[in-house]
């Protein structure tokens, strides 16, 4: 097939990509946009397979096989509780890949010459080193925050203040390779050294990112990689590359915009990790707490629950922990069955990336009708008879509100507190991601009900069950 | 440089094209966005078969890079496209 065809073959498919995201913006019209957009990528890969260019087909099917054998595998075995993991290592293949082709074409330029010559050279080479960067930072930034996720890493901040200047230094070291291998001044020991410098910057970048921020650090990871797609696309000069690296990229900066927002925070304080601030006043938690936390027994909060017309439920990372979704909608459903308005108020940065409680309340078929934002539920909770509040705390916490002082004031929060009665389902008092005491718990309209989210939950419908 | 130009256009284009659709995506669909776009991002396939099939035979570096390559391209892909389809349908269930 000439070269014609095949670009107008892939404009086609970067249009299919177009219009499956577009089907992405509703519930019901996104199970054919994902299809569309795979339609896209099948025809991408037809169309390559038949050009002209491709003659060892060996290699080429080999890999197809292997990669969807391992693909298939991924996406069958995966739990819903465990998809920031699988994003996160699907964000790290898409940086290796878009590696693995700029240093392809980086050798075989120097293997066998190439014919272009004055800027374009320098505008390939220079796209090359972009994505070689991109593409390895995207990788090892990726592995590092798949091994916090699962847990293989500790979740906690790690490392210490002068991390930033580390960051800025393997940056700049490695712009100045970037600089001397476009200008020639460097071989291909120069090349490796910018592969070396890039991988490390992907890890010291993300290891002194705690948990909760791991929703901005994902979204991150995820435009990094369509940008790392779109430079493999400029050294190319393939079009399908560029507009789809570019739709991609777009959609992770967007995320993250909306979970920086989410939290009040810069993207710069996120990367590098001012909420650990030390200085001021310490809040003493048992100062808040003592004598002023009251603790309820399952009955005793179904008593509550039996005489609620109007009931939310605020999940967090807990209940991803906890495995309780199922649990919750059992919950829900017995409420229902009642004749209580049940309604699931999700916060932007609840659990460990954008959407997460969504998926797992769809999982255990909760209709996302019911699945309601931020900005939906605040207006209702003093209207609310009991909120319960699962396995979430920072998102809770009236400081935000309230003090000035407090590391996460202007967070923008659940009110839950203004609801007649509000149930915290949690194991201890211990603090949240933020390392504060919340007010909430000391609450006059607050009970706490201690012990594991899902064990908790399944005692009340049990009651609920037994009042009926 | 001209070809550049039109590139880089393009890359633009496509840049306000996708803040355009993806403001528009409901908060509920955003881990769905992520995985679906993610597969998309696996278009990089096309670059991995050109570099491991272009026969380059002067070294076994390149083939060998563009197999990697093409196997990282190819679960991000499959796995991607995939695990969205499983968590669509859930969405779409009750809906």
């Amino acid at each position: 097939m000439n070269s014609i065809m095949i670009n107008l073959f892939y404009l086609l498919a970067a249009l299919l990509f177009v219009m499956g995201i577009k089907g992405l913006t509703r519930p019901k019209t996104a199970v054919r946009g994902n299809r569309l957009a795979a339609l896209g990528m099948l025809l991408a890969i037809v169309i390559t397979l038949l050009d002209r260019q491709v003659i060892h087909y060996e290699i080429v099917f080999a890999g197809l096989a292997v990669g969807t054998l391992i693909g298939v595998l991924m996406a069958i075995k995966v739990q819903m509780t465990s998809m920031p993991q699988m994003v996160a290592i699907l964000n790290g293949l898409g940086g290796g890949a878009s590696l693995g082709v700029a240093a392809a074409s980086y050798f075989s330029v120097l293997a066998s010459g190439t014919e272009l010559s004055g800027v374009t050279l320098v505008i390939a080479k220079s796209a090359i080193m972009l994505a070689v960067l991109i593409g390895a930072v995207t990788f090892s930034g990726s592995a590092v925050a798949f091994g916090k996720l699962q847990e293989v890493l500790p979740g906690q901040v790690i490392g210490f203040s002068g991390m930033k200047f580390i960051n800025l230094g393997l940056l700049l070291a490695s712009v100045a390779v970037i600089f001397l291998l476009v200008n020639n001044q460097l071989g291909s020991g120069g090349f490796l050294l910018l592969v070396g410098l890039a991988l490390l910057l992907g890890g010291t970048l993300v290891m002194p990112i705690g948990g909760a921020d791991m929703p901005v650090v994902i979204a991150l990871l995820n435009a990094y990689s369509g940008i790392a797609a779109a430079a493999a696309g400029f050294i190319m000069g393939n079009n399908v590359l560029i507009i789809s690296g570019a739709l991609v990229g777009a959609s992770g900066l967007i995320l993250t915009k909306i979970m920086c927002v989410a939290m009040n925070r810069s993207l710069l304080n996120v990367l590098f990790g001012k909420m650990v601030a030390s200085d001021g006043p310490t809040i003493d938690a048992d100062e808040v707490y003592q004598g002023k936390v009251t603790s309820a027994s399952p009955d005793e909060v179904s008593m509550m629950l039996e005489d609620a017309q109007r009931v939310v439920i605020v999940p967090g990372f807990g209940l991803a922990m906890a495995q309780a979704q199922h649990a919750v909608r059992e919950l829900a459903d017995t409420l229902v069955g009642r004749g209580a308005i049940v309604e699931f108020a999700i916060h932007p940065v609840a659990g460990r990336m954008p959407g997460h409680m969504n998926v797992l309340l769809a999982e255990a078929e909760i209709d996302y009708e019911a699945m309601k934002t931020m900005e939906q539920s605040n207006p209702n909770f003093s209207k609310t008879d009991v909120v319960l509040v699962i396995g979430a705390n920072d998102v809770t916490n009236p400081m935000a509100r309230e003090d000035k002082g407090s590391p996460i004031y202007g967070m923008p929060i659940l009110n839950v507190d203004e609801a007649k009665s509000v149930v915290i389902i949690k194991r201890s008092l211990s603090p949240g991601f933020a390392g504060l005491p919340n007010p909430l718990f000391a609450m006059d309209n607050a009970v706490m009900l201690f012990g594991d989210g899902k064990q908790a939950i399944m005692d009340l419908t049990a009651v609920l069950h037994e009042a009926a | 440089m001209e070809a550049f130009i039109v590139l880089l256009s393009l890359f633009a284009l496509a840049v306000f094209l996708g803040v355009e659709l993806i403001t528009k995506v409901p908060p509920t669909l955003h881990t769905p966005l992520m995985s679906g776009s993610n597969a998309i991002s696996g278009i990089t396939i096309v670059g991995a078969i050109l570099a491991a099939g272009s026969g380059d035979e002067s070294s076994t570096v390149v083939p060998l890079l563009g197999f990697v390559a093409i196997v990282f391209a190819t679960i991000n892909v499959v796995a991607g496209f995939m695990v969205t389809n499983r968590m669509l349908k859930m969405f779409k269930r009750r809906g």
